[in-house]
């Protein structure tokens, strides 16, 4: 069953630069996709699409039945319920404990407290912080912060994690640690992933399709790829 | 359900903010409270000049003498032709018989000296009571136009001047009043920016959790609304404990007795009211103005 189906994407930016140029592609429900490409390739701009920060030009974006290229922008938040994000930043709220960092998503969306406590320890449990709920984010590691930040990605159990190089600034170990984590929400709750990085190693060790963007345009799309640059985009056109 | 618990969210999220940004909320507090003490002056102003304006007009009479040979058709012609006027409000006549017993019941020498005389030296008159002040002169110089009276006499100059004074000065206060009003709105505007601006993170993870447009902008509308609702507070106390104040003192008169101050209850309790939803509604209009200039979702 698909969760997402681009046909035929385009985004122009107002100054005439083309980030992504005709991409269309389809994601199942539960599927694991590594977006890659070198940067400035558009493929945050393709992320971006997804989760309705950037309006697509041209083309149709459907992601879990809704149609986010009508998507007026006073109805985006509907399609944001469906989707989890993850960033390279974290995205962290410095005043706020481990616990209210991730119980935010669900005060914000006005949940009762009876409901936003399960929820909450749920997902830290996930990402195995158990410990360290009223730690304040200054007080945690950069690997345990982007934990937090899939913590409360997932707190409200979306159909779709979209991580935007959520391993960038993590050190090889600890990278391998988040990836272990999103690779079991994967598994464990079925919710669809797409993750854009730039480490070759996890790519090739997770075995899982990769999408390559190169120019704006999808260079590549392979079930079970491997990390890889494809030398010019516009000779494989 | 769902809405209340954003609503109390938001509330307690706006009282958190004019804390944590508290040299910024003082100021729009202390701008609010100047600007509220002003509106509050010139309400009690403005209400107290009608009041006495309306006293006055109560008061405000034209009184006309006859000439000494006019006759009873003349007193009915004028008295006919007056009450077709939109501006009279009562006719009374006053014979020169009436006026004359009347003196002589005010003290024994007058009587004692208008007895000695053989014939009534008086005049007859009329007293006209008018609707609207403004028409006082006219409808003097109305009754002055029949040949038949004598004279037409009203606090000429006096009357006109006390009104166009406190005319000036109401006009005057809400012209200060609306300017400082402005005033007010853009400092609390410039708060609700500056919170906003400090709070990008969170609205920025509000937007991306699916917290809909009107749960991220409430907040800050009530932060206004809050800042506008502190700043009414000293105002209000003064406008109850001074006016009631000055009301004591003075024994509700200014300078004369006509200058007559209203009741202080209820009056101070609905001044009160208006300053609080002023304040409110300055408030929330700041808060609004930044929201939709700053707050782009």
């Amino acid at each position: 069953m698909k969760l997402i189906k681009v046909e035929h994407a385009y985004k122009i930016y107002k100054n005439g630069t083309t980030a992504v140029a005709d991409i269309s592609v389809n994601i199942d429900k539960g599927e694991f996709v590594f977006v890659i490409g070198p940067t400035g390739c558009g493929k945050s701009t393709f992320m971006k699409m997804l989760y309705r920060e950037e309006k697509p030009t041209d083309g149709k974006i459907i992601v879990g039945g809704i149609d986010v290229s009508k998507l007026r922008n006073s109805k985006v938040y509907k399609l944001r319920r469906k989707i989890g994000v993850v960033f390279q930043d974290f995205k962290l709220l410095p005043k706020l404990t481990v616990y209210e960092n991730v119980a935010f998503a669900l005060e914000t969306l006005g949940l009762p407290n009876s409901q936003i406590r399960p929820k909450v320890l749920k997902a830290v449990e996930a990402v195995g912080l158990k410990e360290k709920l009223r730690n304040l984010p200054s007080q945690l590691s950069g690997g345990e912060q982007q934990r937090v930040a899939i913590a409360r990605a997932i707190v409200n159990e979306p159909k779709l994690l979209i991580c935007d190089e959520p391993t960038g600034n993590l050190d090889p170990d600890t990278s391998k640690e988040i990836m272990s984590i999103i690779d079991n929400i994967n598994k464990e709750s079925g919710t669809t992933i797409i993750m854009a990085t730039h480490d070759k190693e996890l790519v090739n060790k997770m075995k899982k399709r990769v999408i390559v963007i190169e120019d704006g345009v999808i260079a590549s799309d392979d079930m079970k790829g491997r990390y890889k640059v494809h030398e010019s985009v516009k000779n494989t056109k | 359900m769902r809405a209340l618990r954003i609503l109390n969210r938001s509330i307690r999220d706006s009282f958190k903010s004019v804390f944590r940004n508290l040299s910024l909320s003082m100021a729009s507090i202390a701008c609010t409270t100047v600007t509220l003490i002003l509106v509050a002056i010139s309400l009690i102003l403005t209400y107290n000049v009608n009041n006495i304006t309306t006293n006055l007009e109560k008061e405000l009479t034209v009184v006309a003498y006859f000439k000494a040979d006019s006759t009873e058709k003349d007193r009915i012609n004028i008295e006919n032709d007056l009450k077709t006027m939109p501006n009279i409000d009562k006719v009374v006549f006053k014979s020169k018989d009436e006026w004359i017993a009347e003196m002589k019941n005010e003290s024994d020498t007058l009587k004692t000296t208008l007895d000695y005389l053989e014939s009534n030296p008086l005049l007859d008159s009329i007293t006209v009571t008018v609707k609207d002040v403004n028409g006082l002169k006219q409808t003097a110089d109305k009754i002055r136009s029949y040949d038949f009276i004598s004279s037409a006499e009203y606090g000429e100059g006096m009357v006109e001047n006390i009104i166009g004074i406190f005319d000036a000065i109401s006009k005057g206060t809400i012209i200060i009043v609306l300017a400082l009003v402005l005033v007010t709105a853009f400092l609390i505007s410039n708060t609700i920016k500056l919170t906003i601006f400090s709070r990008k993170t969170e609205i920025e993870i509000m937007r991306l959790v699916g917290a809909s447009n009107i749960a991220i902008k409430l907040p800050f509308i009530f932060e206004g609304f809050v800042l506008g609702i502190i700043g009414s507070l000293i105002p209000i106390l003064l406008t109850v404990y001074g006016y009631v104040y000055l009301f004591n003192t003075t024994g509700g008169y200014v300078f004369t007795k006509i200058l007559i101050l209203s009741d202080p209850f209820p009056f101070v309790f609905i001044v009160s009211a208006f300053l609080l939803v002023i304040g409110a509604l300055v408030g929330m209009f700041g808060s609004w103005r930044a929201v939709r200039k700053y707050l782009k979702i």
